[in-house]
């Protein structure tokens, strides 16, 4: 049995109950009970949408602090490209990457990098191997997710390379191992990270056995150390060139960047949940067989639109595009013809299909699907989300699972109040939503 | 042994709501918990009906019955009939018009299509009438 983790919690004292995490899900994974928003482990694809659009701030992402890192003796930053676009009138990366030894690292390593010999490895995965049309990116952890979840038959389409993050760790450990000698253990790799999905990928890997990064700092909780520490970098002669990745490498931060990065136009690129959702719709329905390459970005604008950024995407893509001007196309390059074996993903990507199962079996799911069609009869079809499900069809379906009843509709309670004068009974029929907590 | 029966009502003024039964239908499936090639199939021939029901049709009905071993699926339209039906099921042969080609519809594929997708396909059709188009994928 697959054990959970998510990065994506609930902070109850902030939750009042409403309905907007619940409304803007994509997977239904949200309930309220009892004033509060849980979430559903099995559904939850960490995609950070509740985080964005909580009021309250009540969803976060569990990521590391920056006190984590001093748990080893050598510690690694590796930003997201996603990062570059955070900083008004900034025109050297350089910068960035000589201010992060500020925070107390021992050094740095490019994701984008590590994206430039992913992209290489998927020009020849493409070319070479024969793959099923089209091959899905496997580089948004939380689409990797909705695929096992929601698109189950499509799992054979996602390419099976491992991420940019996790090969830059690898690289990163294995630089560091030989100039400081010291054991992998004593090592620490830190993403500095764009969105909660890549935090799970990292503790939670779908498609190798173990990440090769140890852990996770957000982009936003940084972000104020490491505009202090810049300052003190604006001297360009004192900078360090530690900036090594070109236009391919930065261009991954944003949608369209790692399509582009196949060299291939017959290549497509969504970005947004709801989006790449249709998206996955019509590949399952063989509109897209002719299509080489899909890139899907959970966030809108791509990781530049992740939940734990600081910039607005639109205004953090403009930047990128100014600073990867006039940098070279790709400054790193594979030396093999063929996939490298430790690019390759070593675990197979399984289908959830159980999840959004109704029953173990055909009968017992269309009897529960029949009681479905009854129970929408006499729901009032508003999708006002009171009953602390996102719409009368989840209502139907929580019902039918034998997870609440169908008493938790505001509207069907009236109409049965009308009916009783016991107070017993009435208490009974308050939704459980509203009920106080035992 | 309970049945389970789906209905669906299909625009045949707006085309931008076609797909919509179809899609219902497959997340209903996919549920439901029948095999993914089954969910797929099932889809795919919907969806081709659903479509040749706007463009041609003028708007119909679907009308899915489910049981544990076989999908049957009734889609019925009251459009203009099909004329020559084995002619209409040769791949490539299209009577849809232009504005409809331009979005990518109308390459001759549809009937086809339902054909390759499902085990059984019966046509009833009458010129001025109507077609009624009844299908069946056996699960097993």
């Amino acid at each position: 049995m697959e054990t959970y983790f998510h990065s994506v919690r609930l902070d109850k004292d902030k939750c009042r109950g409403c309905t907007n995490c619940l409304k803007r899900c994509p997977t239904e994974a949200i309930r309220v009970r009892n004033g509060k928003a849980i979430i559903v482990k099995e559904r939850c694809i960490d995609c950070g949408e509740c985080i964005r659009v909580c009021p309250h701030h009540a969803k976060y992402a569990n990521r590391d602090s920056l006190e984590q890192i001093n748990n080893y003796k050598y510690k690694i930053a590796l930003p997201a490209p996603a990062l570059y676009g955070q900083f008004n009138n900034l025109d050297d990366v350089n910068i960035i990457l000589n201010a992060l030894p500020a925070l107390g690292f021992d050094s740095v390593f490019e994701v984008s990098k590590a994206a430039e010999l992913i992209s290489e490895a998927t020009r020849i995965y493409l070319t070479e191997n024969n793959p099923k049309k089209p091959v899905i990116s496997s580089a948004c952890p939380a689409i990797v997710r909705l695929i096992r979840v929601c698109f189950p038959e499509l799992v054979e389409n996602i390419l099976p390379i491992t991420a940019p993050v996790d090969e830059a760790g690898r690289l990163a450990r294995e630089k560091a191992m030989k100039i400081t000698g010291l054991k992998a253990e004593e090592i620490g790799v830190f993403f500095i990270s764009p969105c909660p999905a890549k935090i799970t990928a990292i503790k939670e890997p779908i498609g190798i056995e173990k990440s090769h990064v140890d852990g996770a700092i957000a982009i936003n909780d940084i972000y104020p150390v490491l505009l202090k520490a810049m300052e003190k970098h604006s001297e360009y002669d004192e900078l360090k060139a530690l900036h090594e990745s070109g236009v391919i490498g930065i261009s991954w931060a944003t949608s369209g960047g790692e399509a582009s990065g196949t060299l291939n136009d017959n290549a497509l690129a969504a970005d947004g949940i709801e989006n790449c959702m249709k998206i996955l719709e019509e590949v399952e329905r063989g509109n897209l067989d002719s299509v080489d390459f899909i890139e899907l970005n959970a966030c809108q604008g791509g990781c530049v639109g992740g939940s734990l950024t600081s910039e607005n995407p639109f205004i953090a893509k403009s930047r990128l595009m100014k600073l990867r001007k006039y940098s070279p196309i790709s400054c790193n390059h594979l030396s093999a013809k063929k996939v490298p074996q430790e690019l390759l993903c070593t675990e197979p990507i399984e289908a959830r299909d159980d999840v959004m199962k109704l029953a173990d079996n055909v009968t017992e799911a269309m009897a529960r699907m029949n009681r479905m069609k009854e129970l929408l009869t006499v729901f009032p079809g508003l999708d006002c989300g009171t009953c602390g499900t996102p719409s009368c069809r989840a209502l139907a379906e929580d019902v039918v699972r034998g997870f609440t009843t169908e008493h938790d509709c505001v509207f069907r309670a009236r109409q049965e109040i009308q009916e009783i004068d016991n107070n017993e009974e009435l208490e009974r029929l308050i939704p459980a939503p509203f009920r106080l907590e035992d | 042994m309970e049945l389970l029966s789906l209905h669906y009502e299909v625009s045949g003024t707006d085309f931008t709501c076609a797909g919509e039964a179809s899609g219902k239908i497959k997340k209903n499936l996919k549920e439901l918990g029948f095999p993914t090639n089954i969910v797929r199939n099932v889809a795919i021939a919907v969806y081709e009906g659903e479509i040749n029901m706007v463009i041609h049709g003028g708007g119909g009905v679907i009308d899915v019955e489910i049981s544990p071993d076989c999908i049957s699926i009734v889609l019925a339209d009251q459009g203009p009939g099909i004329p020559d039906v084995s002619l209409a099921m040769q791949e490539g042969y299209s009577t849809a018009p232009d504005n409809v080609r331009q979005l990518g519809f109308g390459a001759g594929m549809g009937l086809p299509n339902i054909k390759k997708y499902t085990d059984e396909m019966i046509i009833e059709t009458e010129v001025g009438k109507g077609t009624t188009i009844k299908l069946k994928v056996f699960v097993n």
